[in-house]
């Protein structure tokens, strides 16, 4: 897409863009060759000298059953803070859509979490559920269910899922919503003079038109468990008990600033690198399309 | 709505309530928990109703007791954490704005390169180059600095793309009736464009805002010295010393404070949130 005006002139281009290629090459591009490079050297205990290894990182990488068990966890986070918190926001958007009174009131309290950082989301669901002061874990004994996500691994997995899902349902639920209120009114009202229910307007217009907005969020919640959601790791579980909810960005961080292995870490920057790659150029691809029935 | 059924009212109200409820729960408990003393909050279980102590909790909090075991407060955290923010926020909507106006509004060499390499900047987090960045950044000397916290941070180029998908929206008309009327390139960018693109900086503002207020992996490598801890960092700081030696109530409160300035700012700015949220992911 071009304009059909232009401005003329041989420098100012230049000075525009200048700032934004000046931070973006120091700081995105310098380091993003950096990790690629350092993907392929080992430095000794020392930091002495630095080695040149070829591929033998990945290689080593590739046989080490904790980064492979990483790589499976980080699987089923991702599938579940995505399946999970895009079910319960397509809800939730439904019934918002339906009706008009407290409508804003709801919304606006729905989308809070979104402001609430990453850590201190972490922070106030263990709060909830540690296993020696919360309160959720107090009424779950109660009921003769007894929680302890410090010893118990998938209790752990569950305590992260749904910190995830609690800070991302905003995101989700407001495009749910934007993404509803823009099928035209005709499609419904037709529907419904044809005889269709609530139930049946949902299954068979709404939802086949809200592919595409399903798809974006499925593409960008995957996105979400797999970087952001470092902070509630952190605060939560710190990746254990033992390493059951040490995803792959917690590892990298894990290896390369307090295990200190550079070319190992590196290597996880890389591989992360090209899922993130493969999962925007899955987005442009089907996006653009419209995934649509 | 096309039919009125009182009972799917009734029931949509009932599963929004239900909704809302589940997701204020945790921040009402912390609430809860910060208006308590810190022996009430240990208690199993703890009080699932407002106490009485919320005015010396905050005091605690915001000026530091001493109890936390660092020298830094919370005022001057959420300090930090607002600098650093607004750093990210107007740096990057400033060479944004310039970047787009130049890869819409002119022609010159090597512009699909420069596109390109700013478009790629959108797909890696910075989860994901954390060591090389680390390594760039204590090079340049700048750790423990507002320009190391944020810098890397701007280099991103979704507000780019978000003005150039505007820009090019902007009517053709105008640049040729600016042009009569004898002004230059800049003239047309300070007294047109941007005013033009009110909404669009609005929307990035909110965005932005909470993206750089909430950043946590970035200032945890960055910050060693706690003078230049942001709240986030600082709260996480505070629970480790274990479950026992926590004082739940204080970290609540803080949690509360610095939950404050994002959540003002989504509110308030609702509508342009929305719609920012809505166009930069188009």
């Amino acid at each position: 897409m071009e304009k059909r005006v232009l401005f003329r002139s041989s420098w100012l281009p230049w000075a525009l863009i200048a700032p934004q290629l000046a931070i973006i090459s120091v700081f995105f591009f310098w380091p993003a060759a950096q990790a690629v490079l350092q993907s392929f050297q080992q430095e000794d205990a020392f930091g002495m000298s630095t080695e040149w290894v070829g591929l033998a990182n990945f290689v080593n990488l590739f046989g080490d059953p904790s980064y492979l068990d990483s790589f499976q966890r980080t699987a089923l986070f991702s599938v579940l803070v995505a399946g999970i918190g895009i079910a319960l926001a397509l809800v939730l958007a439904i019934f918002a859509d339906r009706i008009v009174r407290f409508a804003m009131l709801y919304k606006t309290l729905l989308i809070v979490p979104y402001a609430v950082a990453p850590v201190i989301a972490g922070v106030l669901w263990v709060f909830l559920l540690s296993p020696s002061i919360g309160v959720v874990t107090y009424y779950l004994g109660k009921l003769g269910y007894e929680w302890n996500s410090m010893m118990n691994d998938s209790q752990a997995m569950a305590l992260i899922v749904m910190a995830s899902v609690w800070k991302q349902i905003s995101y989700n639920f407001l495009f749910f919503l934007a993404g509803l209120q823009s099928i035209p009114k005709a499609l419904i009202e037709a529907a419904s003079i044809d005889g269709a229910g609530p139930w049946r307007r949902f299954w068979n217009i709404q939802l086949p038109l809200l592919s595409p907005t399903t798809f974006f969020l499925l593409v960008i919640n995957i996105v979400y468990a797999f970087f952001d959601t470092f902070g509630i790791i952190d605060a939560a579980t710190q990746g254990g008990p033992g390493q059951s909810t040490s995803i792959l960005v917690y590892k990298v961080y894990q290896d390369g600033f307090k295990a200190l292995d550079l070319g190992g870490s590196a290597a996880q920057s890389v591989i992360l690198m090209f899922i993130v790659i493969a999962l925007t150029v899955v987005q442009f691809r089907y996006v653009e399309k419209k995934v649509q029935y | 709505m096309v039919d009125r059924n009182p009972w799917l009212t009734f029931l949509s109200h009932a599963v929004l309530v239900l909704g809302v409820c589940i997701v204020a729960f945790p921040l009402y408990l912390a609430f809860v928990a910060s208006t308590h003393t810190s022996e009430a909050v240990v208690q199993s279980p703890m009080p699932l109703l407002p106490g009485a102590h919320l005015w010396e909790n905050y005091q605690a909090a915001l000026l530091g007791s001493g109890k936390l075991g660092s020298n830094t407060t919370a005022l001057h955290m959420m300090w930090v954490s607002f600098v650093v923010a607004m750093i990210i926020t107007l740096g990057k909507i400033a060479i944004s704005l310039l970047s787009a106006f130049a890869i819409v509004y002119f022609r010159f060499p090597f512009k699909m390169l420069c596109f390109w390499a700013i478009f790629v900047t959108l797909m890696l987090p910075v989860e994901v180059r954390i060591l090389p960045t680390y390594k760039v950044v204590a090079d340049l000397g700048l750790l423990n600095s507002y320009a190391g916290l944020s810098l890397p941070l701007i280099a991103s180029a979704t507000a780019t793309f978000l003005f150039r998908q505007f820009f090019l929206t902007v009517p053709d008309e105008l640049v040729e009736a600016a042009r009569i009327d004898g002004a230059g390139p800049m003239r047309f960018f300070k007294d047109i464009l941007v005013p033009l693109s009110r909404t669009s900086i609005a929307a990035l503002f909110v965005i932005q805002f909470i993206y750089g207020w909430n950043q946590y992996l970035w200032p945890l490598l960055m910050t060693t010295s706690e003078d230049m801890y942001p709240v986030v960092i600082g709260i996480k700081r505070m629970l480790a010393g274990g479950d026992a030696n926590v004082d739940w109530n204080i970290v609540m409160a803080t949690t509360i404070v610095a939950m404050l300035p994002p959540t003002l700012v989504v509110i308030l700015m609702q509508k342009w949130f929305v719609k920012g949220l809505v166009d930069t992911e188009k």
